[in-house]
């Protein structure tokens, strides 16, 4: 036996904390430490101690994240992305629980985790393979703990939480150097069976998994209230875990609520279910037209909530940043933007017969035999306009 | 040499694979305590813990979906879908991310999962409980098929699904668990028929019959008999249905002029099919007759009472390989 004990003792610890949760809970409790306006709010529960170059960091990335989106918005408008899907109004929900996670913590993202993906230290132009068409995954996962992109809606929740039972299985839970998951989902995931099957799964093992859902109120042209009848927060009730819903706009409540919920799981207390409460303030992706599906003034009513303004707002009237600073981060968006337009227009097409490489570990006779041909076919162009 | 049923040897070859490798595990419903319906991974828990040999909550996708998590750990799991007909929940994540991981991330990713799937019929058992759904998986890039014919075949090749960096599905024949024959336990794998190689398991120069799983038998009985009718007939057991072994199909067809392929599966685009278009192709000028198929009819699987007539069997084979002598 070289596999420790996969942890199964503190179950009841993750109840309790359940029980605990529930009795705090009031059903429409969302947790917020910066309001709308600016205004910088206590929870008893959250308390987080922020020094204004916390602050002032979480700000450049919510700024850099929004304009790496517009720049990829524009790219697939002009041709050079096939599709984009973008990240509009969720900055705060991914950079927040982004930087709540630790070096050793392993994210499982959708294809929309642009932000969390910078919290990484992914280069923002390896995500561009995906929608440019060159990859279907651009980077090593290993790399930055940051798993590829899942396209299929709540497959990644069951990757999350296996790898959690092996993180178990490591001995990793419960000391010092404890490791967590966090795996993403949005509201329409939570009406797939995976995502269910994930919840059931992290539940009856104590699984170190963080399930963060950024309720964006919109699975393309459906509302939640197509998916659920309870908040979805609520949910984690019945599968036995706390679940706790946050203001998804809000980045110091995202990023203190995570952090609460990764430490819990590295301390072995099992998982926990964060709703982030947000609005996709964009189109599901670049090839939807959400004017067929929402009225204008919600998303009107939603700028007002918008996760950057309020933060800017919080610096300008706590007098921790003066206009140089945002006059700096706006340059320094600019200037990335700038290298992730440059990088995508660089990338180079993949070779023709690149698209017979992995599929299993040797090459099998039958594909080594239709590489051989269809390069054989491209040629037989070349000889032919050599002839000509 | 030990006597062994195919389930025994199974079962040992899952416990070498167990020994060998800290990070195997075993995950399924009921794989624990009971040991397996079928009782596959009898006596495993006790001897490795639950850490390792994993009763999982009943749902099969879940089953799928988190040993590919745990793979990505590091992890080897060894995964039992309890009945062929209850891969459905799972055949998402076998086909969507199983199969494509190591595609995705350009090598970088590679997924050990082996999927155990008891299948085929002919043991009386009610709906879903008897199908042969090997060529909806052999249909999809980036899996390795195989199924095992006999004890000696059931050993090595669990645990050579084990020792694979590719996902592979793994079919076990289920009405030949309680088959018994002679297995080597003390051999090692160095000498062992690669997974993705078929083997002649008669050597005939009339006609060709291809098989695999529960038709292994079967169609060496079909050899026996047809001997007695001056037929020579040469038999080979695919083992591995993705790839397929064409170099071994392709002489043996060029020696003898005519194929027969035999599964227990629908014929309409099964395993058949694939290799009569390419027997087809590559052994054109040989061929006696064309390429028949013997497999099961283009309907659900019937109610047990009529599955005897549903299924292929010894004198529906011998009348298919009559047939090739008549072109």
């Amino acid at each position: 036996m070289t596999v420790k004990d996969a942890g199964h003792a503190p179950r009841t610890a993750a109840r309790a904390r359940a029980r605990e949760h529930d009795r705090k809970a009031d059903s429409t409790e969302l947790i917020q430490l910066l309001t709308p306006e600016g205004e910088r709010v206590e929870n008893p529960d959250y308390p987080l101690a922020v020094s204004a170059d916390e602050v002032k960091a979480l700000y450049r990335d919510l700024v850099i994240v929004r304009r790496i989106d517009f720049e990829a918005i524009a790219l697939q408008r002009q041709g050079e992305l096939g599709i984009w899907a973008s990240l509009l109004g969720q900055e705060a929900a991914q950079v927040g629980s982004g930087r709540a996670l630790g070096p050793n913590d392993m994210a499982f993202p959708t294809y929309r985790e642009h932000g969390v993906a910078w919290c990484r230290g992914l280069d923002p132009a390896k995500l561009l393979e995906l929608y440019r068409g060159v990859s279907h995954g651009g980077w090593d996962p290993a790399e930055h703990n940051f798993h590829l992109y899942t396209i299929v809606i709540g497959s990644q929740t069951l990757h999350a939480t296996g790898y959690a039972m092996g993180i178990q299985r490591d001995g990793a839970v419960g000391g010092d150097d404890g490791e967590a998951v966090i795996a993403y989902f949005g509201d329409g995931a939570t009406s797939q069976g995976d995502v269910n099957e994930a919840f059931i799964w992290a539940s009856v093992n104590n699984a170190p998994v963080v399930f963060f859902c950024q309720n964006n109120q919109w699975a393309i042209s459906e509302p939640l209230e197509r998916q659920s009848r309870t908040p979805l927060y609520m949910r984690a009730n019945g599968f036995g875990f706390p679940g706790v819903r946050v203001d998804g706009n809000d980045v110091l409540a995202c990023l203190a609520v995570t952090r609460k919920a990764l430490q819990a799981a590295r301390d072995g207390q099992g998982p926990t279910l964060i709703e982030a409460f947000t609005y996709r303030m964009g189109a599901h992706t670049t090839t939807d037209d959400p004017t067929r599906y929402r009225l204008s003034a919600e998303l009107e009513a939603w700028k007002l909530k918008d996760p950057i303004e309020r933060v800017k707002q919080y610096l300008i009237r706590s007098g921790q940043a003066d206009m140089q600073f945002f006059d700096d981060i706006e340059a320094e968006a600019t200037e990335v933007g700038g290298r992730v337009r440059k990088a995508c227009l660089e990338m180079p097409d993949p070779a023709p017969t690149s698209m017979f490489d992995n599929v299993l570990t040797t090459e099998t006779p039958q594909l080594a035999s239709e590489r051989a041909d269809f390069a054989a076919y491209l040629d037989s162009f070349v000889a032919e306009e050599a002839v000509r | 040499m030990t006597t062994l049923t195919l389930s025994k040897a199974l079962n040992e070859g899952l416990r070498k694979a167990l020994e060998n490798n800290p990070k195997a595990l075993i995950m399924g419903e009921d794989v624990g305590k009971l040991g397996g319906v079928f009782r596959v991974t009898d006596g495993l828990q006790k001897d490795f813990g639950e850490a390792r040999v994993v009763d999982t909550p009943l749902a099969e996708s879940g089953i799928i979906g988190t040993a590919i998590g745990l793979a990505l750990r590091g992890y080897r799991p060894i995964c039992e879908i309890q009945f062929d007909g209850f891969v459905f929940p799972a055949f998402d994540q076998i086909t969507t991310q199983l199969a494509k991981m190591r595609y995705r991330s350009r090598g970088t990713l590679s997924l050990p999962v082996v999927v155990r799937i008891p299948f085929g019929g002919g043991i009386g058992a009610v709906e879903h409980h008897s199908e042969s759904p090997e060529a909806l998986f052999a249909h999809t890039p980036g899996l390795r098929i195989v199924s095992c014919g006999d004890p000696a075949d059931a050993y090595t090749m669990i645990q050579q699904a084990a020792a694979s960096d590719d996902p592979v599905m793994f079919f076990e024949p289920k009405r030949r668990y309680w088959d018994k024959a002679e297995v080597d336990v003390e051999g090692g794998l160095a000498d062992a028929l690669p997974l993705d190689s078929a083997r002649v398991l008669v050597e005939g120069s009339d006609v060709t019959v291809l098989c695999y799983g529960p038709m292994v038998r079967t169609c060496a009985e079909v050899a026996v008999a047809a001997s007695t009718d001056g037929r020579s007939v040469e038999v080979i057991d695919l083992r591995s249905l993705a790839p397929l072994d064409t170099a071994t199909i392709f002489d043996s067809v060029r020696k003898t002029g005519r194929c027969v392929v035999v599964h227990e599966a629908v014929v309409s685009g099964g395993i058949g099919a694939e290799i009569a278009a390419q027997v087809t192709q590559e052994c054109f000028y040989s061929l006696e007759s064309p390429v028949l198929r013997v497999g099961a009819y283009t309907t659900p699987y019937p109610p047990s009472r009529l599955e005897e007539h549903y299924l292929p069997d010894l004198d529906r084979i011998l009348d298919a390989v009559d047939r090739t002598f008549g072109y």
